[in-house]
């Protein structure tokens, strides 16, 4: 999965998932049909043949895709099986639900549940630049950004790799669970950050103002895929998954394979902040269940079953997953559990590609395994 | 060749997450909108409630048999010919022990299914995470946990016990018993640190000392240095707010470590004949519990309810105090719309005032101010048998107070 050192690509176990497709720049104007068509999907056929309960759920499903963008592009890509997207998702979300919370409140106010359960007098200094629109949405993208910059320069420059990085990147995880726990006069505790009323002078009740959000995500989520779409296309794309197959030849080749790994890792968490950021006015809570190594774990799930080394691979499983756990709870609600598993292990048995690889099958283009293999070696 | 494949690729893989939308949405003709205010589905010769209990997760071995109490009381009902001539159709939704899950299936219910009144929740965090969903559109939640007060939704009925219903008589009672200093170890989360705070006050208040207060992350099983904390603390008594399986491991811990009821006995808040047959009575042999009903609490009442549950889910399946709460709310929302000849929110809300039910617990009243209902508070000590007798009671029904406006030692809780 990730770099084996020394064996030529050919090696690569049988049971590795399909490398990357490599392709060539296409003609701006192809992808833009694919982007326009994704478009009015998302902005058209959506909005008008779901109800406002139904669009709602699909913005938070969508907002669950945009980070699984991230996870494409580091595990996909650069073949980080990163565990603990949850502590990125949880910074934009509590960023951006901290700004909500002290806008809720009023200038001067402290938000309800600091009276309730940590008895302040006054604000705590590190929430008061969260006040201000102008250093909280920001916030919301840089600092997940920064922490991932910080744990990225110390494990990849140490050559952390593999299960050593998944385990450390699920370990932040529950890091930052137990201390929003530990911490509830200021972080809400268990509860989270709920009861959130406005969006920048816009009342989140107000089923207008929800559909506006919807329709804020989905662009966000197509812009996110445009950005994903020139990262992988780019000279930087193709040397990700050079460092991916090969680590050890890329280093020889010149390059430092640490700094090819952290720029893919800080994008991921950036992505996975604003998906927080935007999941928290769509859904109106933020919660230490949202971000722990349960959630994060289902983060990567959603990559794998959509197909990994895809662009619209973790898209779809995302949005797939969360679906199918929504729609097979409401049927059945005593035994969804064993059927959303059941569903996984034959994902996982049948179409180790993931749900992109059947699609590719049925518009009989071959196995894309097969064509990314061939692909690799003539790159090699 | 690979430009073609790439663009159908992006194509096809836009129109299956439409289709998957779609398929989501379902039939959209029955589909309302939630800007309505989603007003209840009474129009058929059915009223619709909603059941949201976690059914898978941490949570789902408590909550499942608060389900099955809400379920028998459905029965029950039905039985006797409805609610205003209409039979109760229940629609259960899991929570899956996940806050937001709870938010999300809580506006399926209310938005999609159109019930008339939802019924459950456990976790305060639960709670919290529907609240504005409730508030919002303007649904009604019956509530049926002891919780940690301090708040009042006037779209939730709180069935279960508030602090002065079942931690102040607690104190109250290690009061009497001469206690002067007492241990706290709790969960970490929101109802053992609320309940603590406001332990802490009391004790200030009331000549107490609080030797030590200690947290144990929720799942927690490892309790070998908090017993030794404990032990060496010398305190008179413990006051246990923890939840769920780390009671099993702490009861195990403290038992070993010499400690019993007779040389520093615990009260716990969350341990109820459910939880007593999963720790083991022999970890729990006169150790005691604040409640406001145990299976063993006299009266017809109760020895019906204890008979019809153990006849539909079997005779060895106990009776606790949530379960009781869950049973009786579903009685008290029944009442409330008779009494209201409507299933209208806001005249049920308004008819809600002064309804009394003769649950097993004895005879409980709604207090239509606060919303929630007055129950009388009942010490308990676990027997060889595993089920908890009463050792003393209050007497009558104590006013809800959630926030503890009458205790002038509370007044900086709140």
């Amino acid at each position: 999965m990730t770099a084996v050192a020394g064996p030529p690509v050919t090696d690569l176990a049988p049971d590795a998932s399909p490398p990357p497709t490599v392709r060539r720049p296409r003609p701006r104007l192809r992808a833009a049909a694919g982007f326009a068509l994704g478009a009015a999907l998302l902005f058209a056929v959506a909005p008008l043949v779901l109800s406002d309960f139904r669009l709602s759920l699909l913005a938070k499903y969508l907002c669950l895709a945009m980070v699984a963008v991230g996870i494409g592009i580091a595990w996909g890509r650069g073949g980080l099986l990163t565990l603990g997207q949850g502590v990125f998702f949880g910074l934009g979300g509590y960023a951006m639900a901290m700004h909500l919370k002290l806008a809720d409140a009023g200038p001067g106010q402290m938000p309800d549940f600091m009276q309730l359960y940590g008895q302040l007098d006054e604000l705590p200094l590190w929430w008061r630049p969260f006040a201000s629109p102008w250093f909280a949405l920001p916030a919301t993208v840089l600092l997940p950004m920064a922490v991932a910059f910080g744990l990225g320069s110390l494990v990849f420059r140490r050559r952390v790799r593999g299960a050593y990085f998944a385990i450390l990147s699920q370990a932040l995880a529950a890091a930052m669970v137990i201390l929003l726990v530990g911490q509830q006069g200021t972080t809400g505790g268990t509860n989270g950050l709920t009861d959130i009323q406005g969006f920048f002078g816009y009342d989140l009740d107000d089923p207008v103002n929800q559909r506006t959000v919807y329709f804020l995500i989905a662009a966000v989520l197509l812009a996110l895929l445009a950005l994903a779409r020139q990262l992988v296309q780019s000279r930087y794309g193709e040397l990700l998954v050079a460092v991916r197959d090969c680590e050890e030849r890329v280093r020889f080749l010149g390059y430092d394979p640490a700094t090819v790994k952290l720029v893919a890792y800080v994008t991921a968490a950036g992505m996975a902040g604003l998906a927080g950021a935007l999941f928290v006015p769509a859904v109106g809570i933020i919660s230490p269940a949202l971000i722990g190594i349960v959630p994060s774990i289902e983060f990567v799930i959603g990559v794998a079953v959509g197909g990994r080394a895809t662009l619209l691979g973790p898209v779809l499983g995302a949005v797939a997953v969360a679906w199918a756990r929504t729609a097979l709870s409401e049927r059945f609600p005593g035994t969804w559990t064993y059927l959303q598993g059941g569903l996984f292990v034959l994902v996982v048995a049948f179409l180790p590609g993931g749900l992109a690889s059947l699609l590719a099958r049925r518009n009989g283009l071959g196995p894309l395994a097969r064509l990314g293999r061939r692909r690799t070696e003539v790159a090699g | 060749m690979s430009l073609i494949r790439g663009r159908r690729l992006l194509a096809g893989a836009l129109t299956l997450v439409a289709a998957a939308a779609l398929a989501a949405c379902g039939s959209k003709t029955t589909d309302t909108d939630t800007a309505a205010g989603a007003s209840a589905d009474v129009s058929g010769d059915t009223v619709k409630v909603g059941l949201l209990n976690s059914l898978s997760g941490t949570m789902a071995i408590s909550e499942v048999t608060v389900r099955d109490a809400i379920m028998l009381a459905v029965e029950e009902i039905n039985a006797a010919g409805g609610v205003l001539g209409k039979k109760i159709e229940p629609i259960g939704e899991d929570g899956a022990s996940d806050w937001p899950t709870f938010a999300e299936k809580a506006e399926k219910l209310i938005s999609q299914d159109r019930v008339a009144a939802v019924f459950g929740c456990w976790t305060s965090a639960s709670r919290k995470a529907v609240k504005p969903v409730f508030e919002k559109n303007k649904a009604l939640l019956f509530y049926p946990v002891q919780y940690e007060g301090l708040e009042q939704s006037p779209y939730i009925f709180y069935t279960g016990a508030t602090t002065n219903q079942q931690i102040v008589p607690g104190l109250d009672y290690l009061k009497a018993q001469g206690v002067k200093s007492v241990y706290l170890v709790g969960s970490d989360y929101v109802f053992p640190r609320t309940a603590n705070k406001i332990i802490k006050a009391y004790a200030a208040a009331n000549g107490m000392t609080v030797v030590g207060e200690d947290y144990a992350p929720l799942g927690s099983t490892e309790f070998g240095t908090i017993v030794n904390k404990v032990k060496a603390s010398n305190a008179n008594a413990v006051f246990n707010t923890l939840n769920g399986d780390s009671n099993v491991a702490f009861f195990k811990e403290y038992t070993s470590a010499g400690l019993t009821a007779a040389t520093m006995p615990v009260v716990s808040v969350s341990i109820a004949e459910e939880e007593v047959k999963g720790i083991g009575t022999q970890y729990l042999a006169n150790q005691l519990t604040a409640w406001n009903y145990y299976q063993t609490t006299p009266g017809a009442a109760n020895e019906k309810f204890v008979a019809a549950y153990k006849k539909k889910y079997g005779a060895d399946k106990p009776t606790s105090d949530p379960m009781e709460a869950a049973y009786v709310s579903v009685h008290l929302w029944k009442a409330m719309v008779e009494k209201a000849g409507s299933f209208d929110v806001e005249k049920v809300r308004s008819a809600a005032d002064g309804i009394t039910f003769e649950a097993p617990e004895g005879l409980v009243t709604v207090d239509g101010a606060t919303q929630h209902i007055a129950k009388t508070a009942r010490i308990g000590k676990v027997g060889a048998d595993g089920l908890i007798t009463e050792v003393w009671s209050s007497g009558q029904p104590i006013k809800p107070d959630p926030y503890l406006k009458s205790y002038p030692w509370a007044s900086g809780l709140s």
